[in-house]
């Protein structure tokens, strides 16, 4: 009855190294995000004219504002971290392209994973980069910023991190973007508090260490749980 | 067992461990909706099976679900005798689903999507200058794929499948868009790919001239004839 050639077997020669794979995810995404980039330009805009509010907002008190500038960054970084979010996976999911991913030969939690880095190089890093430059216009003490640095390039990973499981789970929902931050916000809040804090403790005269340790161990359980969640929540979105 | 087959009898029987593809009593279901259940079919290597059936009848999701994208509720899926799930990768390593989404970026360049795919799949880049080729894609290589017409588009979508030869091909109504040069290139991809041994699932509602070996009517209602 079969008299036809064998089909065509994957060869293990021919199983493409998962290392490529996954930059060429992480190209492509970059890629897309600085051709059209618009979600990522609003992000650093509204980090950089949210903070700049403040000063109008409370006063020409160069005290109150020294206090409160490790909080304001913290927080509007946060906010900020929201509004590329929900594109994280919801112009794949339409196009058609997070069905070929699934089916890539890499495992779904990598091609999260490089996904989420091209994200927070276009998103997360930018936020780092202008928050010393913001901390001094908000009078805030120089001592306090390589804590500022050190707390939000342990933190933006995370809420990067957290926020994709959300952006995976709300594939497919109406008003999805509406529910995201409602949400992802509330896990944000360890995050939010050790990042803080460890400013906080350096304009103190303490050591910042603790609390870097401490956002260092939530980045590597974030790393460890996110992409693996947020990839079973795409798949969901994919039945 | 509400499924039989136009051309055997009771595949379920016939089935030895030897058969490439094997889905036997498989059963979807969506929400409440009972989409089709005791649904089974054998192929051999070169053969193919057509899909057919109403609109909402449950093709798109029988092939989403021999992809892997989801877990029957009731039912095997077996590739030379072992079931799918108990190595997905190696499954979706042989297979290319084409769904009705294309998956085309329109911001890269109709080359930048081939190249992306060929490294996703880890083909030398160079096969995709091939695969451009086989659906008449060279002109318009440098274009950004959101300047492409719906026919375009789904050329590009088809391209994907001659990055890399694969055991088993799942097409869901591959001819939508494309006008009678291009039905004429699919014919001709999927001709080649069953010569080579090749395994074809294809949901379409006009029956192009296919040749399948078998055919497979599902209908509203959980039925299939």
């Amino acid at each position: 009855m079969n008299s036809e050639p064998a089909p065509i077997e994957p060869t293990s020669n021919l199983a493409p190294s998962a290392t490529r794979i996954f930059i060429a995810v992480l190209t492509r995404d970059l890629r897309l995000i600085l051709r059209h980039g618009s979600e990522a330009a609003t992000a650093i805009a509204f980090f950089l004219l949210a903070t700049l509010l403040f000063p109008f907002g409370l006063g020409p008190e160069p005290d109150l504002l020294a206090r409160i500038a490790a909080g304001i960054l913290w927080v509007v970084a946060l906010l900020a971290s929201l509004i590329a979010l929900d594109r994280l996976f919801a112009e794949d999911f339409q196009d058609g392209s997070l069905e070929q991913l699934a089916l890539a030969p890499l495992p779904l939690p990598l091609v999260v994973l490089a996904k989420l880095g091209a994200h927070w190089l276009a998103t997360g890093l930018p936020l780092v980069i202008l928050a010393p430059p913001l901390a001094l216009i908000l009078h805030m003490d120089p001592a306090g910023l390589p804590a500022l640095v050190g707390s939000l390039l342990l933190g933006t990973p995370c809420l990067s991190l957290v926020g994709a499981v959300g952006a995976a789970l709300v594939l497919g929902a109406r008003r999805g973007a509406l529910l995201l931050p409602l949400l992802i916000l509330p896990l944000y809040i360890p995050v939010l508090i050790f990042g803080a804090a460890a400013i906080d403790a350096s304009l103190a005269g303490l050591s910042a260490a603790p609390h870097l340790q401490l956002l260092g161990a939530i980045l590597l359980i974030s790393m460890g749980v996110g992409p693996f969640a947020a990839a079973a929540a795409a798949k969901q979105s994919l039945v | 067992m509400h499924s039989s087959l136009s051309s055997r009898a009771d595949p379920a029987t016939e089935a030895a461990p030897s058969q490439a593809f094997l889905v036997e009593g498989l059963a979807c279901r969506r929400g409440d909706r009972l989409l089709f259940e005791g649904l089974g079919f054998a192929l051999d290597p070169g053969q193919l099976l057509l899909l057919t059936g109403p609109n909402g009848s449950g093709k798109s999701s029988l092939l989403r679900l021999l992809a892997g994208l989801g877990a029957p509720a009731a039912g095997r899926i077996l590739w030379r005798g072992h079931p799918v799930d108990e190595d997905a990768s190696a499954h979706r390593q042989r297979l290319r689903f084409l769904t009705h989404l294309d998956g085309v970026k329109p911001a890269l360049t109709v080359l930048e999507n081939l190249g992306f795919w060929s490294a996703l799949m880890g083909v030398p880049a160079a096969r995709a200058g091939s695969a451009l080729a086989a659906f008449d894609l060279e002109r318009i290589a440098d274009l950004p794929a959101r300047f492409l017409s719906a026919g375009q588009r789904r050329r590009l979508a088809l391209s994907r499948l001659m990055l890399m030869p694969a055991a088993l091909w799942l097409l869901d109504e591959p001819s939508t868009s494309l006008d009678s040069e291009g039905s004429e290139r699919l014919l001709a991809a999927i001709a080649a790919h069953r010569s080579q041994g090749g395994i074809a699932v294809v949901a379409t509602h006009d029956r192009l001239a296919l040749l399948p070996s078998q055919e497979l009517r599902l209908t509203a209602g959980g039925r299939a004839q």
